[in-house]
């Protein structure tokens, strides 16, 4: 048996069986971590003496079946602060950065006796598509080490693909969970914005930011989800519902879903077999009862232009607190404390990072505030508008994720309008605050994974996660794996 | 030609809540620094401000106490701007949809009441310290970071320093009396803004205003206003237009200077703070607050005119302390003799209490020493002169007004046999008294009546004195 290739739900029956102990699956993971991750390079943050330690606890107080998630390993995207470990948000601002806080996420991980593994790359501050805006490292896609694991959560998305932890979390903004959830062959799901608390996250774009899941198949995705979910009152965003169980009605089938579809789905620029596997997708429906819906979405341009407005003006805040004063990379040689600001945050911040904030601020300076950020939030409410209506007429709807698969490293760096159109599909379900799910369908004549995007109403989890499930069932993804 | 000054006030105040606006650290000031710090107000990554409901309440109440519409949906901004003292280099405040707009409070000028406009109250959070002293260069002190604070803005509705001054004391007052600031200057829980501006009298257009910020003290603000109301007049009568900018208040020369014009005038790129759902009020919760609120100073003047027949002078100063006015009250209900409580708190206390360097909140005695005070007079127990001395000792030494006058044996003669042995003898050694008030001049009973004092130390029953003396003085004359 290969320890690693299995899903939450099966490694934890094995556990229950006693076919192995937490440690021996640490154990597993480690070597597979220290055997693989050379090579796709996910890792910035490797805790493995840790978390053997932490299995080792597990197994001898007889806890692994405290919970679902007890003694299951994953990864963490590095900008989850975690108490007392180093988290750098893939920032020289914060290279030596260690938060004597935890995430609200990590805290219900480590009180579930989940086991982390390590911190995982990303693009820095989470701006980006391709985990090139790194830093540190640029980590590749182990269906094509030439090509990118996409991003922002590049390192998450490729620690599941490449068997190097059975789940991770990573945060989507505007696609960041989703996309290289598609471009790695792994289930990624953002769930509703205030679903799960963002305390701890380093934020990006505070109206955005939402924190997610990177499976290995749509069931793992609920159960990750049921670990994470749930009021968190350090979080004035989080939402204060009753808990779920995502798991329940998970395999009730797609008999009787309202499916929809994009009548003016814009195929200009999306690959053929992004369209064939739709198509496919379809059909898949169709054949498991599943009622086919076509809809109207007007506005992928100026969700787009929205998106990147009110992202960059959020962000030119968030990110300001990054002068070199208390914590994290100061400049060496300064004049004067001015200065020591436009050194630090010079050389701390890397160009797309500094791209993304000067945008920010020009949106929000005065004189144009009306013309862009003002303008950006009206829009926000006519795609929300827009969605209501929508799912007026369906329970899901079903798009592709990204309208390519993975493209090469250094494909689009120099072209940042290129990589910011990769966010097309997923970028007005954050402006609507909306989940959706991204699952692995089948690979593309390159051999690379396509992804279907599956989006429900506010909170319409169990929705989204429930046709997910009825479409992985007829694409049984999994019987592919990257050779490395 | 004669000018007019103008002036608008941004009054800002402290809040004597527990704990900071978005974290649970303490408020409290004067303690070590970088002692009240949390990731929170340190404004580390990832970290999220959670408003604290007792900031809103607090403001509301200052709101209903300046006769405010309280905002049923306001919303907080972030106000961006770089300095090290600002640890998120951007100050979480309110923009377009302040809590509390449109109020108004009277003022009292000349004996002349006048309405002063609110144009809002909003909430924000303090920024730090920057300590310039140190040798290891500009350390900064992150304590007050996140205090919470209101802004209160005025109308340009005052003119002149004087009436800048009474506003701000108005302010002052309510915001104690409501328990809302403990508006302590030196500890710069309150700070003063002022916008000031000159105009031809008679002419409804103001003119172009200069800015002071950070006045500190009534006096400062009085002098502040006065100086610069008068350079832009000196300006204008010399032909040169007034430019508007910030300026810098020099208490020590008393003279102001340009610090920075509009043009250099910093674009703050307010928007709405994403980390925080928007403030909503209900309108029964509204009704609840102002059902809450404390009597204030006008009304509690009132009041002391008509329950204890102060004379209208003696409300107004009783009244314009939250600690006086309780301390009166607190007197008032043991001791009934309202008018002579009022005196000791107008005259002697605050003389004590300026050379003591204290304050009514600081004052070494209790209310009821000062009623057992007031009724050792009314018993005829001391003398009023007697009674400024045991004032005083009330102020040094320990325990009540009755054993410090039994320790100084200051107690009054009441025996009136001892005092008619006493009188007997002063009338008998002064013959030419009693035959100059045989002959009809009675300033002679004043001597006699010295006498009698001077023999017993001040202590004789002044009117039982009299009466002694002048039984004493007729049975000789007859």
């Amino acid at each position: 048996m290969n320890i690693n290739r299995l899903t939450i739900h099966e490694t934890k029956e094995a556990l229950s069986k006693g076919e192995f102990s937490s440690e021996e699956l640490v154990a597993s993971y480690a070597d597979r971590i220290e055997k693989v991750d050379p090579k796709v390079d996910a890792f910035l943050l490797k805790c493995l003496d840790d978390a053997k330690e932490h299995a080792k606890k597990i197994d001898s107080e007889g806890k692994t079946e405290s919970s679902i998630l007890s003694g299951i390993p994953y990864a963490l995207k590095d900008n989850i602060c975690t108490k007392d470990i180093k988290t750098t948000a893939a920032s020289k601002m914060l290279y030596n950065f260690v938060p004597p806080y935890s995430a609200d996420v990590y805290e219900r991980l480590q009180n579930l006796d989940s086991i982390m593994l390590g911190k995982v790359n990303m693009d820095e501050f989470a701006m980006g598509s391709s985990t090139e805006n790194s830093a540190f490292k640029t980590t590749k896609n182990p269906w094509d080490l030439s090509t990118v694991p996409g991003g922002s959560s590049g390192g998450s998305a490729v620690a599941v693909a490449a068997d190097m932890a059975a789940y991770a979390l990573g945060s989507d903004t505007g696609g960041s969970i989703r996309q290289p959830a598609s471009l790695c062959g792994v289930v990624g799901l953002k769930p509703t914005y205030g679903l799960v608390s963002r305390y701890g996250l380093i934020a990006f774009a505070s109206s955005l930011d939402q924190i997610g899941t990177f499976t290995k198949d749509v069931e793992d995705a609920a159960i990750v989800l049921n670990a994470i979910a749930g009021h968190d009152a350090k979080d004035s965003t989080s939402l204060n519902i009753s808990k779920k169980d995502y798991t329940v009605n998970l395999k009730r089938g797609a008999k009787g879903l309202k499916v929809g579809i994009l009548k003016n789905f814009n195929t200009e620029g999306v690959q053929e077999e992004v369209k064939t596997a739709m198509d496919e997708s379809i059909a898949a429906f169709k054949d498991a009862g599943a009622e086919i819906v076509e809809v109207d979405f007007r506005y992928f341009k100026q969700a787009l232009a929205a998106y990147y407005i009110v992202a960059c003006a959020e962000a030119s805040s968030n990110l300001a607190r990054y002068d070199g004063v208390r914590y994290g990379y100061r400049a060496k040689e300064y004049t004067d404390y001015i200065d020591m600001y436009y050194k630090t945050r010079s050389e701390g911040f890397g160009s797309e990072v500094k791209r993304r904030i000067m945008l920010g601020t020009y949106a929000l300076s005065s004189g144009y505030y009306d013309a862009y950020y003002k303008k950006g939030m009206q829009v926000r409410t006519v795609i929300i508008n827009e969605y209501n209506k929508i799912f007026e007429q369906c329970d899901v709807l079903m798009t592709p994720t990204s309208a390519t698969t993975a493209f090469k490293i250094g494909e689009k760096v120099d072209d940042p309008l290129q990589m910011y159109m990769s966010d097309t599909f997923t970028v007005p379900i954050n402006i609507a605050g909306i989940p959706a799910v991204s699952i692995p369908t089948k690979l593309d004549q390159k051999g690379l994974p396509i992804g279907i995007q599956i989006v429900g109403p506010a909170l319409g989890e169990e929705k989204i996660l429930q046709a997910a499930w009825a479409l992985e069932q007829s694409f049984n993804f999994r019987k592919n794996q990257p050779s490395l | 030609m004669e000018y007019e000054i103008v002036v608008g006030m941004e009054i800002h105040a402290e809040l004597l809540t527990n704990t900071k606006i978005f974290c649970s650290c303490p408020t409290k000031f004067g303690d070590p620094e970088n002692t009240h710090t949390c990731p929170i107000c340190l404004g580390m990554p990832g970290v999220l401000p959670v408003l604290n409901r007792d900031v809103v309440r607090y403001a509301v109440r200052a709101g209903l106490a300046l006769n405010c519409k309280i905002a049923n949906f306001s919303k907080m901004d972030r106000k961006n701007y770089f300095y090290p003292d600002l640890p998120k280099a951007y100050q979480t405040s309110q923009f377009d949809r302040p809590l509390c707009l449109g109020g108004t409070v009277d003022i009292n000028v000349n004996g002349q009441t006048k309405p002063i406009g609110i144009t809002r109250i909003h909430i924000e959070e303090d920024a730090g310290k920057l300590l310039h002293e140190s040798t290891d260069g500009t350390l900064v002190d992150v304590n007050r970071c996140g205090v919470p604070l209101i802004e209160i803005v005025s109308e340009p509705d005052i003119r002149g320093p004087e009436e800048a001054r009474i506003f701000a004391e108005k302010i002052r007052n309510t915001l104690e009396y409501t328990g809302v600031s403990d508006c302590k200057m030196e500890e710069g829980s309150i700070r003063f803004d002022v916008n000031v501006s000159v105009r031809e009298k008679g002419t409804e257009k103001l003119g172009t205003r200069t800015e002071m910020k950070n006045l500190n003290s009534f006096r400062a603000l009085e002098r502040a206003i006065k100086y610069e109301s008068k350079r832009q007049i000196i300006e204008l009568k010399k032909g040169h237009p007034i430019i508007q900018e910030t300026r810098k208040w020099d208490d020590v020369k008393g003279i102001s200077s340009a610090m920075r014009s509009k043009e250099d005038a910093q674009d703050y790129r307010y928007f709405p703070e994403p980390d925080l759902v928007p403030i909503t009020i209900t309108d029964e919760e509204i009704k609840k607050a102002k059902s809450e609120l404390p009597e204030l100073p006008e009304a509690k003047k009132a009041r002391y005119m008509a329950e204890y027949d102060l004379p209208e002078y003696d409300a107004d100063l009783i009244t314009s302390s939250k600690e006086m006015a309780q301390f009166f009250e607190e007197t008032v209900k043991i001791s009934n003799h309202p008018k002579q409580i009022a005196n000791w708190l107008m005259v002697d206390i605050p003389a004590h209490l300026k050379e003591k360097e204290l304050s009514i909140s600081t004052i070494p005695f209790v209310p009821s020493d000062l009623a057992e005070l007031i009724d050792l007079i009314q018993n005829g127990m001391i003398s009023g002169k007697i009674a400024k001395f045991v004032m005083e000792k009330m102020f040094t030494e320990d325990g009540s007004p009755k054993e410090i006058v039994e320790r100084n044996n200051w107690a009054q003669m009441q025996d009136e046999g001892e005092l008619q042995t006493i009188i007997e003898k002063i009338v008998e050694d002064n013959p030419k008294s009693v035959s100059d008030i045989s002959s009809g001049n009675k300033k002679a009973y004043g001597f006699l009546t010295g006498q009698v004092m001077k023999a017993t130390k001040g202590k004789a029953n002044p009117q039982l004195a009299n009466k002694i003396i002048r039984e004493v003085v007729a049975k000789k004359i007859n």
